[in-house]
């Protein structure tokens, strides 16, 4: 800390920028909300829409079923075949993206003023009225069955399955929404016209528009587009419990270097704490070059080129995770040093320079994610399923502003457990095996 | 090669479409000292991205110092004069921003995205890093650690990194495009304070590199502190021409056969060497841009269209080609087989489809949907003025002009069908090409 010193204490007094994002309620005349930032500079808009529920709706005993059906959407539809499709797409010089995760069915969608009427028709077929035909069910169905196999020596892939199987017991999130090569191949066309209404309905929708269009026509649109679906889908997941304990398990697999994945419970985004420990994570393991762990892991060490943390609040159930990948011979090293570092944490907190240090971060990099018309459109529509205000965007930095370093060490001594993490360890880590942690 | 993992996707593999020129709300200019200024406005948010790219990249190394260009660019976050280890971004961070780096085979660039308000504090402190690194043997060890470990995770751990590097290796009989960014392994061990500084002292400096600064700026503004922080530092009147061995006559088809029990899912890979984007001479790069489009680019394209509709025989295609490179670069195809066919079958089935696209020659019909979907990308790139500001950087290190960037939309829509397969007669023979299979340890291929 020499010369630049001075520069940063004279930013530090002055405020963060503010991201002047100006959000409209929509209501169509059919009844469908959506938000919108109006945003005439470009001649194009953005359009996000997702539908609660995701790959987790899957029927007992049809897991997979939709995610094939969403990988099915953009095959063929109305009166079109997939290529017809795909080149009317190109046509219009639009694109559409379909998206499933655990908790939503995403549908990523941009095109140009010029040619609006036409791709919200095309998209409309897509979303409505999709085929299904047999030719393209067997060709998705085998992407996926490509997929899958790649899995199976995909150390990544190898760590998220254990540690997702050991954490979520009986749940959906306990297994891979892709499915598995017996329950994909035995997935049949009216299982995916099950998948279909199961998730596409008004009653889980949400819709968030930025570009160049006006609240009365956005209105016009979104009834277009989705004023024919039905109003309710299937029941939404109960709770999934989080049933992982501390402890190490190696899964044996030949690479140089091992790949960790470890966690325990979370906290959810209700929770009153999320912002004390989204700070808190911010120091630990969640901010990049600063974070403790990458200091000790990696700056200190050199024992990775990456470790990280981050709180997983899924609809369901809320884990706190991290990652870490050493040479096979060094990992021992660097699980070690974070479970040091956990401790530490939960006994001693956070320091008051750290909790200034992380709210500076998280206040002065929030505006930084309003940088196109589809990352804001994707932002409100988060918004909107977590149930924030629409004025949140406003809000949010005076909500961070507002953690006290009690709030953070007070969080710290509740949520992290260093005896209750559990690594799952997939390589050939040396001085490591499945059982309880190291003393 | 980036210094963390998120930025990977954007570098390597992409073909960018590229904005139109007229609307490109970009200015240039050059300071005194021959450091190149680009700056593109977009005032929709009060957020700035502030980038340095270097002409030094790892095809610039040193023989025997594979690597070192990449393992410079992250003791660039070690000391300077008025700097300790690690406080460069600990004070972007607290300024709410974030900072990062990459380096590929012909540049090495440092940016970082922050409030517009905060320019000024970045300058200076990249400025600083261009001449005054201060390193200590303590770095060297520890940073080589994490190198090492960043290969291991990218490559080592990747059998289909580890073909794809020994692909490359094969394509290039005499070029550095040969040998990995990240480095050889035995190589990169080898790495010491000398082989950093050496890069450092001969390609660090105003007149070999560029400022692209993009977002809620204006380009006096941008002037103004440019010339404070970078007009300041003196050129380097020693920098040398970026001589490279070049390719001889490439004669012989080759052949990779790369196995390894961590592979699930087999395929073909091949590759040709193929010219790229030159100075005031871009239209077979655009003609074969296109050609990739066309033969490979998704659903509607030609190997698509013969491999997984007319037939079963792959369940994923793909062409794809790079044209923003310094010297010769490739252009590859790749047919992941359907189950049940072999990796004999899928590389026939490719060649055949390849045969009979030659003869049929290309689409009226495609190529103008093609062409319509550049221009719309024009208008789409608007709303990400750091991707206009990443083409910038990536065309002028790689020895194009600003001209060069902004004549090319135009140059891809005049381009004929006839262009198209005229450089796909040049381009796709067997006497430059390298086909690869990546296979189980055990497994036949026929």
């Amino acid at each position: 800390m020499r010369i630049f010193s001075a520069l940063v204490i004279s930013f530090l007094t002055v405020l963060p920028a503010q991201a002047e994002v100006k959000i409209q309620e929509v209501i169509s005349p059919g009844g469908i909300t959506a938000w919108l930032v109006e945003e005439p500079s470009i001649p194009f808009m953005a359009l996000e829409l997702r539908f609660r529920g995701g790959g987790s709706l899957d029927r007992p005993g049809k897991r997979g079923a939709l995610n094939l059906m969403t990988g099915l959407l953009e095959e063929g539809a109305g009166d079109l075949d997939s290529r017809g499709f795909a080149r009317a797409v190109e046509d219009l010089a639009a694109s559409f993206s379909y998206n499933l995760n655990l908790d939503s069915l995403s549908v990523s969608a941009r095109f140009l003023s010029e040619s609006r009427d036409d791709a919200v028709a095309l998209l409309r077929s897509s979303i409505v009225d999709p085929n299904f035909n047999e030719p393209d069910i067997e060709r998705v169905r085998g992407q996926v069955f490509a997929g899958l196999l790649s899995d199976t020596t995909d150390p990544d892939a190898i760590v998220g399955a254990a540690f997702n199987r050991m954490t979520f017991g009986d749940h959906p999130y306990a297994t891979d929404l892709s499915g598995t090569n017996e329950s994909v191949a035995a997935l049949t066309r009216g299982d995916l016209l099950n998948a279909h209404s199961d998730i596409f309905a008004k009653d889980r929708l949400y819709v968030g528009a930025v570009g160049d269009i006006t609240p009365a026509a956005l209105g016009i649109l979104v009834d277009e587009l989705l004023g024919d679906l039905p109003e309710i889908g299937a029941p939404q997941p109960k709770a999934a419990e989080v049933t992982i304990e501390g402890g190490i398990t190696v899964v044996d697999f030949d690479t140089p270097q091992s790949v960790a994945l470890f966690g325990h419970r979370g906290i959810g985004l209700e929770s009153t704490d999320y912002f004390a420990a989204t700070i808190l994570n911010h120091v630990l393991g969640g901010g990049s070059f600063e974070s403790r762990l990458m200091n000790e892991v990696r700056e200190k060490r050199g024992l990775t080129y990456g470790v990280s943390t981050f709180l997983v609040p899924r609809d369901h159930a809320a884990t706190y995770q991290g990652q870490v990948a050493s040479a096979n011979d060094r990992i021992a090293e660097a699980i070690s040093v974070i479970r040091d570092e956990w401790s530490k944490a939960a006994e001693k907190g956070v320091t008051a320079e750290e909790l200034r240090n992380a709210k500076t971060y998280i206040t002065g990099a929030y505006p930084l994610r309003f940088d196109g018309n589809a990352p804001i459109a994707r932002i409100m529509v988060g918004m909107q399923m977590i149930g924030f205000p629409i004025d949140y965007i406003a809000i949010r930095n005076d909500k961070v502003g507002a953690v006290t370093l009690e709030d953070v060490n007070r969080v710290a001594a509740e949520l992290l457990d260093a005896d209750g993490l559990h690594f799952v360890v997939v390589g050939k880590p040396v001085g490591l095996a499945t059982g309880p942690l190291p003393e | 090669m980036t210094r963390m993992r998120a930025l990977l996707a954007t570098l390597m593999l992409s073909t960018p479409l590229s904005a139109m020129a007229a609307e490109d709300p970009v200015t240039t200019f050059v300071l005194d000292n021959g450091m190149q200024v680009v700056v593109v406005e977009d005032h929709r948010a009060p957020v700035v991205q502030h980038m340095v790219w270097y002409r030094a990249g790892s095809a610039d190394e040193p023989k025997g110092a594979s690597g070192v260009a990449h393992f410079l660019e992250h003791l660039l976050f070690k000391a300077t004069d008025k700097l300790e280890a690690g406080e460069f971004s600990a004070i972007v961070s607290a300024n709410g921003g974030r900072d990062n780096a990459f380096t590929s085979y012909d540049y090495t660039a440092y940016y970082q995205r922050i409030a517009a308000d905060r320019l000024e504090l970045m300058m200076g402190m990249e400025s600083d890093r261009m001449r005054n690194i201060l390193l200590t043997p303590a770095n060297i060890e520890t940073e080589r650690d994490v190198i090492i470990e960043e290969r291991n995770q990218r490559t080592e751990n990747s059998a289909s990194a580890l073909f794809s590097e020994q692909m490359r290796a094969v394509q290039y009989h005499n070029h550095r495009y040969g040998v990995p960014v990240i480095g050889w392994m035995h190589e990169m061990e080898t790495l010491d304070l000398d082989d950093a500084l050496l890069f450092y002292e001969i390609y660090y400096s105003p007149n070999n590199a560029i400022l692209v600064v993009s977002g809620d700026v204006t380009p006096e503004g941008v002037r103004e502190l440019a010339e404070k922080y970078y007009g300041v530092i003196p050129s380097n009147p020693a920098l040398p021409e970026r001589l490279r061995t070049e390719e001889p006559p490439q004669t012989a088809e080759r052949r990779v056969i790369f196995r390894d029990a961590r592979v699930a899912q087999p395929y073909v890979s091949r590759s040709y060497l193929a010219p790229e984007r030159d100075q005031g001479a871009q239209k077979e790069a655009a003609a074969l841009t296109l050609l990739a489009e066309i033969l490979g680019g998704g659903t509607t394209s030609y190997l698509t269209e013969k491999l997984q509709f007319d037939t079963q025989v792959a369940v994923y295609s793909s062409v794809y080609y790079r044209g923003t490179s310094l010297d010769d670069t490739t252009f590859n195809m790749i047919v992941v087989p359907a189950p049940g066919v072999t990796l004999q079958e899928a590389e026939d089935a490719m060649d055949v489809a390849v045969a009979s696209f030659m003869k049929e020659g290309v689409d009226p019909v495609q190529l103008e949907r093609l062409k319509k979907q550049l221009r719309a990308q024009q208008i789409y790139a608007r709303d990400n003025v750091d991707g206009i500001a990443q083409r910038y950087g990536s065309a002028l290190t790689t020895g194009l002009t600003v001209e060069d960037v902004q004549a090319w939309p135009e140059i891809l829509q005049a381009i004929t069908p006839e262009e198209i397969m005229a450089a796909a007669q040049k381009v796709i023979i067997p006497e430059t090409s390298v086909t690869g299979w990546l296979m189980k340890e055990q497994e036949q291929g026929q």
